[in-house]
């Protein structure tokens, strides 16, 4: 299986563990991503509020690039772009999408890609999220069998955050307020997966600079869901979620006088723990919230000198109701 | 000017906000159910709901809209556009109101105003560059917009640093020229459309 593969711009830094983890879960997998020779930023969150024309054109000319690395392959399937971030996700598929409706929106795009000799037919790439190809393209089946180290007695809170699942153009692959895809796949590595109600609620984005506070609450408040449920860790699918809950997890501690020492991965950095990879080969060690303790529980822990971390102890008197739990195997 | 029909109920400024959007936002049917306020992560936070803006657009109140903080605390999570009955592209009226509150001069007078400066930081990186620059956008960002709250943002940063989640130069694509032709002349387009 080969796709064009759209990596963006937090993949090359902030959050490589995703890029190196997908890109070893992918060779293990037999699916190839060839990257997008020469892609731009998709603009996130923010090129959209300042211009509309150019926001609209910087996506569509990696829609282009991608169209034209794609085609020429006998023209018989559509060529498709995987993207593993959310936002990049969200953002080529909207704008392929709102091409297509309208036509002189994709006249003026088509005018400015000119410009710079290119062009792009809407319609001509089905965009993907990472997570849609691993479980719908590979399957849970083929992703079972090669667990070699399976996720015995992990708990994972499967967090998707907003954009993969939101909003309900073609192509999306989950439910929007409800997902299950990553729970299932979670299962398929023998990990239990807590019931996590929040798991489809905002991360905070850009508020986390634009109002601190705003933020902060809205990334307190999965924290505690998580901890609620006793997750050992929290895994994500999205660079900007990953950052908001990692990196700001102690700014948040801070705030509400809470302890939360909820380590935070990306999906694909589990897979490769689960495919017997070392925790060094799927990028572990960058994450603020050290991971090591929890991994400890697979035996998957520990390159170098595992400090004895502290260990989290039950946070609250804990007056509240019975939790409800979900049943071991569907 | 769009072509709205139902004009007895919308103001000038509500089909100036309908054109400006990239497709129909279908805003006319807004039933003010305020399903779009109820289901907002930051609608606590806002200076109105979603709800009561459209209301406050369809009645012209472009001044207190555009003041508003409402667009720049949308998160842009798609939860009110998910489940909003009428199919309101409501997050498209967000980014639009940005749009409009810059070009209108009210970035310094809306009640968000760190949003402004935000967007208009990182869009000048990556039209620079072609990609995000996130040191050089903090720093920017910071020191113009807010420099008495870069403190709190250096051990985040030395953080990033340590664990090398953050480039110290950036890093422009080979044709940022070719990228540069396209924006300038979308730049173009939209001076002509403007007319």
């Amino acid at each position: 299986m080969r796709y064009s593969y759209y990596p963006g711009c937090s993949l090359e830094r902030n959050a490589g563990a995703y890029h190196t983890s997908l890109m070893a879960v992918a060779a293990q997998l037999g699916v190839e991503f060839a990257e997008v020779d020469d892609w731009n930023c998709c603009g996130a969150t923010e090129f959209i509020a300042v211009n509309r024309l150019r926001a609209y054109a910087l996506v569509s000319r990696n829609l282009a690039l991608a169209a034209r690395q794609t085609g020429g392959s006998n023209g018989a399937a559509k060529g498709q772009l995987v993207a593993p971030c959310s936002a990049c996700y969200l953002n080529l598929s909207k704008v392929d999408h709102y091409l297509s409706e309208s036509p002189a929106l994709a006249s003026d795009v088509n005018q400015a890609l000119a410009a710079g000799g290119l062009s792009y037919a809407p319609g001509s790439l089905r965009v993907r999220h990472l997570l849609d190809v691993l479980v719908n393209d590979v399957g849970y089946e083929k992703v079972a069998a090669r667990v070699c180290r399976p996720l015995h007695g992990l708990r994972v809170a499967p967090y998707y955050g907003c954009l993969v699942v939101r909003p309900g153009f073609r192509e999306r692959f989950d439910d929007p307020e409800y997902p299950t895809s990553l729970d299932r796949l979670m299962r398929a590595l023998g990990a239990t997966v807590v019931d996590f109600p929040l798991k489809a609620h905002c991360c905070g984005g850009h508020m986390t600079q634009i109002s601190r506070d705003v933020a902060l609450e809205l990334i307190r408040r999965l924290l505690k869901n998580a901890a609620d449920y006793q997750a050992d860790l929290i895994v994500t699918l999205c660079p900007m979620c990953q950052l908001n809950l990692d990196a700001f997890q102690e700014s948040v501690n801070g705030l509400f006088g809470t302890e939360y020492r909820i380590p935070i991965l990306f999906f694909t950095q589990l897979m490769g723990l689960a495919f017997g990879l070392s925790p060094a080969a799927v990028g572990i060690g960058k994450e603020f919230i050290d991971a090591r303790p929890a991994l400890a529980k697979i035996g998957a822990a520990a390159p170098a000198a595992a400090e004895a971390a502290p260990k989290r102890k039950p946070r609250r008197g804990d007056q509240s109701l019975p939790l409800p739990q979900m049943s071991e195997e569907e | 000017m769009a072509t709205s029909t139902s004009t007895s109920r919308t103001s000038d400024f509500f089909r100036e906000v309908v054109a400006e959007c990239p497709v129909d936002p279908r805003l006319e049917a807004c039933l003010q159910c305020g399903t779009c306020g109820g289901s907002c992560p930051s609608g606590p936070d806002m200076d109105h709901t979603p709800r009561t803006l459209f209301a406050m657009i369809a009645a012209g109140m472009r001044d207190a809209v555009l003041r508003s903080n409402t667009p720049w605390y949308c998160v842009s999570c798609y939860y009110c556009m998910e489940r909003c009955p009428q199919e309101i592209r409501i997050t498209d009226v967000m980014y639009t109101l940005k749009r409009m509150a810059i070009k209108a001069g009210y970035s310094a007078q809306t009640t968000a105003p760190k949003g402004p400066g935000f967007a208009q930081t990182f869009v000048d990186h990556v039209e620079n560059y072609g990609r995000s620059f996130e040191l050089g956008l903090i720093t920017r960002y910071y020191l113009n917009h807010r420099p008495l709250d870069a403190l709190k943002m250096a051990p985040l940063g030395m953080g990033l640093l340590k664990r090398r989640r953050l480039d110290l130069s950036p890093r422009p694509i080979r044709q940022i020229e070719q990228l540069k032709a396209i924006l300038d002349k979308a730049r173009e387009i939209d001076a002509a459309h403007a007319v």
